[in-house]
This record gives structure tokens, C-alpha cells and sequence, in this order.
């Protein structure tokens, strides 16, 4: 059973104060922190969980710069047999299909019977690039599965659909299922776990390792071009309820009713 | 006529003495043989330096081992427990004798002789009375009031050991009065029961004054007293009243460092390099910890202070003694030819010793400072969690804020460059972030909670202002403080611990300062008592007593205007650091303060649910908030105002007033606030 899992390297988002960088089209990365992308650490998680069962190798990879390492490394600790980073400074400004481009001939060139992928992304939220690395490869895939077991030759999974309702669904190996968040546990990485496997070497692989055209990478291999980026205007200013949990809880519902948010 | 002695009297023929050695050789053999086997899994075990300081040793061992100085803590079982011991010393003695007296009929221990073994007679006399007093009492309270503390929820087999123990000490005391009131009896001599009076009571029994039935009951109740006797040895070591045999080696071995965390394993260099950290199975203990789990009495305790027990959690302390007891019996038995660990398929740690358990912990201490024999919790547990730790398994709710840490230096999740940003909310002046190689006296140690918790900021701020107007020199690390570390290396994350430690370590090493000052009790601790480095640190109340037995602050009662005021002890500043004076000490130098003491105070603190990263832990068993708890505590006393003297004990205890619905009626106030805002 091989098993290969994308990984993506985010700007951390969540307690920071948001610029937009010159030229409006991206946002001011230098202060930001960067880590994993939350969706592809149950997508390792998972990957390292049927190792545990039924035994194979797990192969990570992520297209992002040398920092991405501790990212990386993380996977290793989580259980992972070997990790890849790809990059090459052409690739900046690439988007969901450009990387697909890349992940693919990296994918192309070694065994492999699934891959496992986040469905989104926390960043940007495009949920693409799953769906174009299976067509690249020319495996079947399927997004938001909540649920997996690797059978002999398949898998079946179970995917989580609006309003509460799930679908179980099969498919042959080779193919590609981009996770749902909270189909497993991740477990824990310990400053420990993560220096047990600090010997494992994690190559760097260019363009020309590769073999992607300068063509299908960065801008130029970028199929969506951003005119801009701005951030939300400032809104009315919040209403802050006061008062008893009973007045609280009163005002709230009739809020609530007001804006239709309720019958 | 005189009595028949028993060495004198032939058994179906054969000599006494003969008998004597053979059950006394029988009865003493078996009893090595036990305690080598015993001996033997702590040999075992890991090891831990327990020899240090030799002097504290032993004067704990004359304290609280045969001074049994924590045994008052409960009044009544600790008056019935302090006669049984003081019973036990004395009729050693006779013990001793008696087995003598199996040899020669005038046997005596060289120095009980003449007027001193005149007295003593009588002292032993009396001493039997006493104690077999004390049996029928502690037999009765069990069997009527049943004690819920006694419990053993869970486990089968245990219930009735007190009661065997119970009996066969008061079988020994019975049948040492059938002889020696036979013996009385026999001499015709009367008016001996204020000497002797225990025989006196037993040959009113006597009905008969005839020589071969006193014969018979002079004899027979020494041999039946002997065979208690040998019984009841041989019993200790197969039972929880190990704890008759182990107690005060466990008081003499108890840990010296309070407030402090054992490291991974004592003698490594490395334990990074350890094929696996922390403890999963019960030879993964020190040998300390094991002596801990076959000394514990169960007498419930630990568990009835424990707060996590308390609330409902899935923790009691005892059990975990109990249960790792049960396991060591049944894993290491006394008879097999070789020991076989992991006959049972239930795994010690994760199974018998559930994850719920070893989570639910706060750390607060209580159980320690409440055990009479010294028996250690903290550490075993910090042990247990460093394994789950290392498998990866840790409760969910856990994982964020220690990734945060792991990242980012603190909890909260915010960046790094934003540790000082909460001193633009202070006008008036400016704060010193101390840059490397510069010089303060005092350097404050904000720590995360202070820095990122907008409630806690408002403590860090009135820290700030007192200290500028009592003229101190301070600074702040700032942006190069990193989390203390209290709560991960407690969580048993001690690779994070040893980064955020040696990062705060560098920065210290790097500036001149004279002291630390740190308001949260937590950071406090994890300096002072866990960073390998030796810092001098003190805590905001010991600084505000200073300034005030220095002149250097003068309080007024306006905030508090004739409001009931009480204190709780927080857990690392009471318990684990021993500081309870010095905040009451300040509350004391407002003028007119109207002061009442909860009735779990001090070393009875009441935990409000633990700090650091305790704050985000999510218990799905509790049934009420320790916090909540701790307000019904403090109104039950008639306080209006609590205060106390950590930033996470404020936290739970506001939210607590709130979720009970007790806003407006009673009001939290950190120590620091509270001399801020009274200051004149
Ligand atoms: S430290 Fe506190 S919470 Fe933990 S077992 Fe002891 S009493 Fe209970
Ligand atoms: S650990 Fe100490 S307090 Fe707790 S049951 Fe055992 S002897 Fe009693």
C-alpha cells in the first residue's frame, strides 16, 4: 500500500493583523507565521493510521519553501516513511492548478495505490486541487470523506453531505480522497517525536529533478489571475447585549427573528 | 500452687521450646521470604535518589512517623490512630517477650527488669485495655458510619481487610489477658486492678479458681497469641497494612523537593535517547513510587481532598494506589518461580489506570499534603501522562494551546511580537522592556496569561503601577519572554518544557537583574523550583509584604468599605511553595478589613480547577465546577469579596460567580488589584 499525502504550508491568519501587500493582490506575509493546513494533518493522520493497519509506506509532499521543513518533519513524527519538499523560486505566485501540475509529475514518477489531500485549504478556500491532480494522474477521486477503510484493491469511504447526511461510497485503487476535518484524531507531536525522526533526510526537489516545463509553474502556469484583494469594510458596529442571562437570551431570540435567522 | 509456665508445658509430648523454634523459624522464614519477594520488584524498578539530606530524613521520620504529626488532620480516626500506633510500640515489647517466654519462663528483655519491667507490667496492662478499646471503636465506625473515604470503587476483595486486621489485633490483646489474668488468678492476689487492669477484667471471666483450667488458659492463651501474633506478620505484607511494616521507610524516603517535577529518569544523560519516556507499566515507576503504592493504609484521605474526586471527575487518588497494588500482588506474586509481568491482558497505564484518570489531575497538591505517610501523586502522574505524551494521545482540548506554545511561546495563539503590547494601555509612564546586557533590579516576569488574557492584563497593569509608585526599578522581557512552562511540563510535554525553559533561561542569562518578581504562582514555581538554573524569584505578595514592612506602601479600606473579605490560597503559592503569610499579611494592613478565613484554608486550599493550560482542558465527567465549589466556600463564611493571589484562580473563580449566579453578591479581586486600588 502506498500512500501519498499533499500537504500544504499556510500563513497562520487566525490572531493576526491582516494588510494587504502593494499591488493588491495578495496579503502581507512577512510577519505572519506559517503552519500546516489543518485539513491535511488529518490527511497525514489518516495516511499514518492505515499504515498502522495494514502496513505500506507513507510518502508526504508539499510544494512550499525551505521553512515548510517543520511541517514536514511533523509528518515524519506522525509516522511517515519519507517526505519531499518541492520548490523553486519560479514557483511563487503559482495557484491550486499550477501546483496540481507539479504534485502530479512528482506523483507520476513512483507507486502509488492513494493519495490523500486536504479538501481545502485554510488560506485560500479554493478546494481545487484534489480534483485536478486525480484528472492529471487519471485516478478517480472523491472530496470530504469523513470516514475510510482500505479493503483489498478499494477503498470505501463515507462522505459528509449538507444537512446531516452521509454517503458511503467505494472506489478502485489508485485514486485520490481529499479529507473532511474530524474523520480521525490527530495525534499529539511532541517536541520528542519530531527528533526521533530528525535524521531522516528530506530531499529538495526543483524544476529540473521534476520535469515541469517553466511553463506550468508560478504565474506562468497559474490559470487564475487575482485582479485584487481588499479587505472587508468596517462594518456598522456590533450590538452588544447586556442584562440578565434571561434579558440576554430574550433580545437574542428577537434579533435572531428580525434578521430571519429563525421562524 | 503455681501456674504452669508454657516453655515448661510439652505439647502432645514434645518440648515447648522445640515448638517455639519450629513455628517461630516456620512463621519468620516465610516472612523474609515475602518481604525479599517484595523487595525484589523494587529492585526492579527505576531508580531515584532518595539519600540526600540525611538530617530532614530523619527529622520527618521522628515528626510525622512516630511523632504522627498529620494524623490530627482528622480529629477523631487521628486520636484512634495515634493510640493504635503508640499501642503498637509499647507492646512490642511485649511481643518480644512473649516469644522469649516460649524458651525459658523467665525470660526477660535485659533492661524490662526489677522496678522498670514492674512498671512496665503495669504500662502494658493498660496499653491492652486501650488498644483493644480502640479496635471495638474503629470497628463499630466503620461498620456503622461507614466513612465514604473508606471506599473502594471499583476493585472487589478489599472491604473486609480492615476488618480482618482489626480482629486479629484484637484477638493478640484477648488472648494476652487470658494469660495473664489466668496467671493472676492463679497467684490469688486481688486489688491489682488499678495496676493490672486488663488481667483483672479477664479473670472475672474466670469463673473456676481450678489449677487446670488457669492451667489451660495461662498456656493456651499464650499459644494462640503467639500464632496471632506470627499471623498477623505474615498478614501485613499480603495486605494494605503493609503500611504497619513500610510507613516510616516511606516517610524517611519522601520527596524533598517540593513543587518540583522528577525528571524523565534519574541517572540518564540523555532522555531523549530513552526508547520510551514516561511510565506504562508498573516496573516504568521508581522504586519510591512502588514503596508509595504498597505503603498506602487506604485510609481516603488524599481522595476526600481531592478536588478532581471531588467534582466527580474519573480521579482518586487512593485507587490509583490501590489499583496499582492489586496489580503488583497479582503480576508479582509471592509464589512463582519467576515474576511474569503482563499475565493479564489489561495494560497498568491506560486500562487499570484509565487516561481519564491520569488527565484529570490539577496538580493542586491537596492529596500530598494530606497523606500522613508522605505517598506522591503529582509525580507518578506527570510519569503516566509523559507516556501518553509520547504515543501522541492527549485529550483534544489540549492539543491547540501546547501546539501554540510549541510555535508561537504562548498559549494563547497570538504572535510574539505583540508579548508587550498590553503597555500602551498605560499612560502615565513608560515600561522598560530590558534589552540584553542592561541592568533592573527587579525583573517582572509577565508570563503568557499576563501578557495575552484581556482580564489577566488588567493585574499585569495594577503590577505595573504599584511597582512605579513605590518607586522600583523593573523592566519586562518582552517579545524574548517565552510561557514559563508550569502546565507543560506538568501535561508531561517535557522536550517543550525544555525549550520554553531554556529559551526564558537564555534571556535571563543575558540581562542583569537582582530578582524576579512574577504575580502568577505558576511561573513562580516553574522557576524557582523546576528550571535547572538557579534564579532568585519572588512572588507579587512576598514583594507587596516587603514594601509594606518597608514603609513603602500605606493602604486605605475605601475599595473594600466594611465588605467581609476572604482568602483563598492558590495551590502553587500555599501548597507547593508553603507562602501562606505574607498575602494575608497585606490584607491584614488594611485599615478596618473585616477578615474571614474559609474553613479550607491553607494546606486545605480548595483547588478552583488548575492554571496555564489547565485554563483550556475540557473534563466531561465533572459534575460542578471546582471553581463553583470555591464560591459556595467562600459564601458559606459570609465573604463578599474573595481575593487571591494567581491570575488563573481569579479566572475561575469569576467565571464561577457568574455561571452561579452570585454577580453583584460576592466579587474576585487579585491581591495585586486589590492593593492598587487601596493604596493611599
Ligand atoms: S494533585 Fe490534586 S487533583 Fe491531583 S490527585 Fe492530588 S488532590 Fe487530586
Ligand atoms: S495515599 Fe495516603 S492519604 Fe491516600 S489513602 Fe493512601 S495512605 Fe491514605
Amino acid at each position: 500500500m502506498n500512500i501519498i499525502v499533499c500537504m500544504k504550508w499556510i500563513p497562520d491568519t487566525s490572531e493576526a493583523d491582516l494588510t494587504v501587500s502593494p499591488g493588491a493582490k495578495d496579503i502581507k506575509k512577512d510577519d505572519l507565521d506559517f503552519d500546516m493546513n489543518d485539513w491535511d494533518r488529518f490527511a497525514i493522520e489518516e495516511a499514518a493510521q492505515i499504515k498502522e493497519k495494514v502496513g505500506g509506506k507513507v510518502t508526504v509532499v508539499s510544494v512550499a519553501p525551505e521553512e515548510s521543513e517543520d511541517m514536514l518533519r511533523e509528518c515524519l513524527a506522525r509516522g511517515a516513511d519519507e517526505a519531499f519538499q518541492i520548490w523553486s523560486d519560479e514557483m511563487e505566485g503559482g495557484d491550486g492548478y499550477a501546483t496540481a501540475s507539479v504534485l502530479a509529475s512528482f506523483i507520476n514518477g513512483r507507486p502509488h495505490d492513494l493519495i490523500l489531500t486536504g479538501t481545502l485549504a485554510e488560506d485560500d478556500g479554493a478546494g481545487q486541487l484534489g480534483g485536478m491532480l486525480a484528472e492529471m494522474l487519471g485516478i478517480p477521486s472523491a472530496t470530504l470523506a469523513s470516514r475510510i477503510e482500505v479493503q483489498d484493491k478499494k477503498v470505501a469511504f463515507v462522505r459528509e453531505l449538507e444537512g446531516g447526511l452521509y454517503e458511503a461510497m467505494e472506489m478502485d485503487l489508485p485514486c485520490l480522497i481529499a479529507v473532511a476535518t474530524g474523520l480521525n484524531e490527530p495525534r499529539f507531536v511532541s517536541i520528542r517525536a519530531v527528533r526521533k525522526v530528525a535524521s531522516i533526510e528530506i530531499p529538495n526537489l526543483g524544476t529540473g529533478e521534476l520535469g515541469v516545463g517553466a511553463d506550468k509553474i508560478g504565474h506562468a502556469g497559474a490559470r487564475i489571475e487575482i485582479e485584487k484583494i481588499e479587505l472587508p469594510p468596517e462594518g456598522e458596529g456590533a450590538e452588544i447585549v447586556k442584562g440578565k442571562p434571561e434579558e440576554v437570551a430574550a433580545r437574542l431570540a428577537e434579533i435572531l427573528k428580525e434578521k430571519g435567522a429563525i421562524a | 500452687m503455681n501456674i504452669l509456665e508454657p516453655a515448661d508445658t510439652p505439647i502432645l509430648g514434645a518440648p515447648a521450646p522445640a515448638i517455639a523454634f519450629i513455628i517461630l523459624f516456620l512463621s519468620i522464614s516465610f516472612f523474609f521470604y515475602v518481604m525479599y519477594r517484595r523487595i525484589n520488584l523494587l529492585r526492579k524498578a527505576a531508580p531515584d535518589p532518595r539519600f540526600s539530606d540525611i538530617p530532614t530524613r530523619v527529622q520527618r521520620v521522628l515528626v510525622y512517623g512516630f511523632g504522627q504529626w498529620r494524623q490530627p488532620r482528622y480529629l477523631g480516626a487521628g486520636i484512634l490512630h495515634i493510640l493504635l500506633f503508640a499501642g503498637f510500640i509499647i507492646l512490642s515489647l511485649r511481643s518480644l517477650t512473649l516469644i522469649g517466654r516460649g524458651f525459658s519462663p523467665t525470660f526477660h528483655i535485659p533492661f524490662l527488669t526489677g522496678s522498670v519491667g514492674f512498671a512496665y507490667d503495669s504500662i502494658k496492662d493498660y496499653t491492652v485495655l486501650v488498644v483493644l478499646i480502640v479496635c471495638v471503636i474503629a470497628m463499630v465506625r466503620r461498620a456503622v458510619f461507614h466513612p465514604a473515604r473508606y471506599d473502594h470503587p471499583g476493585t472487589i476483595g478489599h472491604e473486609h481487610e480492615a476488618y480482618v486486621i482489626l480482629g486479629l489485633v484484637s484477638a493478640l490483646m484477648i488472648t494476652d489477658m487470658i494469660h495473664d489474668g489466668a496467671a493472676l488468678k492463679a497467684s490469688g492476689l486481688s486489688g491489682e486492678y488499678y495496676r493490672l487492669p486488663a488481667a483483672t477484667l479477664a479473670s472475672m471471666f474466670m469463673p473456676t479458681n481450678s489449677m487446670p483450667t488457669l492451667n489451660f488458659l495461662h498456656v493456651g492463651g499464650y499459644w494462640t497469641h503467639i500464632l496471632f501474633f506470627l499471623g498477623l506478620l505474615n498478614y501485613l505484607p499480603v495486605s494494605k497494612h503493609f503500611h504497619v511494616i513500610t510507613a516510616i521507610p516511606n516517610v524517611f524516603f519522601s520527596n524533598l523537593n517540593k513543587g518540583s517535577i522528577k525528571p524523565v529518569k534519574y541517572g540518564v544523560a540523555d532522555w531523549m535517547e530513552l526508547e520510551q519516556c514516561g511510565v506504562s507499566d508498573l516496573t516504568g515507576f521508581t522504586w519510591k513510587h512502588i514503596l508509595d503504592f504498597y505503603s498506602c493504609a487506604d485510609c481516603g484521605r488524599c481522595s476526600d481532598n481531592c478536588p478532581a474526586n471531588t467534582v466527580g471527575r474519573a480521579l482518586s487518588p487512593k485507587m490509583i494506589s490501590v489499583k496499582a497494588r492489586d496489580y503488583a500482588y497479582e503480576h508479582f506474586p509471592v509464589f512463582d518461580r519467576v515474576a511474569q509481568p503482563g499475565r493479564s491482558e489489561r495494560k497498568l497505564v491506560g486500562d487499570i489506570i484509565t487516561e481519564q484518570e491520569i488527565w484529570a489531575c490539577t496538580t493542586c497538591g491537596a492529596c500530598e499534603a494530606e497523606c500522613p505517610i508522605f505517598i506522591e501523586y503529582i509525580d507518578k502522574i506527570v510519569d503516566m501522562r509523559r507516556y501518553l505524551m509520547d504515543r501522541g494521545d492527549i485529550p483534544l482540548s489540549l492539543q491547540k494551546p501546547l501546539q501554540q506554545i510549541k510555535k508561537k511561546g504562548n498559549a494563547y495563539g497570538a504572535m510574539k511580537s505583540k508579548r508587550s503590547a498590553w503597555t500602551k494601555d498605560i499612560e502615565e509612564f513608560q515600561i522598560r522592556i530590558l534589552e540584553e546586557g542592561e541592568h533592573s533590579d527587579l525583573l517582572f516576569f509577565v508570563d503568557s496569561c499576563g501578557s495575552f488574557d484581556p482580564r489577566i492584563q488588567e493585574i499585569t497593569k495594577s503590577f505595573a503601577r504599584t511597582m512605579k509608585r513605590a518607586n522600583v526599578d523593573f523592566a519586562i522581557l518582552g517579545p524574548d519572554e517565552n510561557d514559563s512552562g508550569n502546565e507543560v511540563r506538568r501535561l508531561g510535554e517535557e522536550g517543550l518544557f525544555e525549550q520554553v525553559s531554556s529559551h526564558n533561561i537564555d534571556a535571563f542569562q543575558a540581562r542583569s537583574f537582582n530578582e524576579i518578581v512574577a504575580f502568577d504562582p505558576h511561573a513562580f514555581n516553574v522557576i524557582k523550583n523546576d528550571y535547572p538554573e538557579p534564579f532568585k524569584v519572588i512572588h507579587s505578595s512576598q514583594f507587596l509584604a516587603r514594601l509594606l514592612s518597608n514603609g513603602d506602601l500605606s493602604l486605605n479600606g475605601g475599595y473594600l468599605r466594611d465588605r467581609t473579605v476572604t482568602y483563598h490560597d492558590p495551590c502553587y503559592l500555599g501548597r507547593h511553595n508553603g507562602i501562606y503569610d505574607e498575602p494575608r499579611r497585606v490584607l491584614k494592613a488594611i485599615p478596618g478589613i473585616r477578615y474571614q478565613e474559609m474553613k479550607r484554608s491553607f494546606s486545605r486550599s480548595f483547588c478552583c480547577s488548575g492554571g496555564g493550560l489547565l485554563l483550556w482542558y475540557e473534563n466531561e465527567e465533572e459534575k460542578e465546577r471546582m471553581g463553583e465549589r470555591r464560591v459556595k466556600m467562600a459564601m458559606e463564611v459570609g465573604a463578599q469579596v474573595i481575593v487571591t493571589a494567581c491570575p488563573f484562580c481569579l479566572i475561575n473563580i469569576e467565571d464561577a460567580i457568574k455561571t452561579t449566579g452570585n454577580e453583584g453578591k460576592i466579587e474576585v479581586i487579585d491581591l495585586v488589584e486589590l492593593v492598587d486600588r487601596s493604596m493611599s
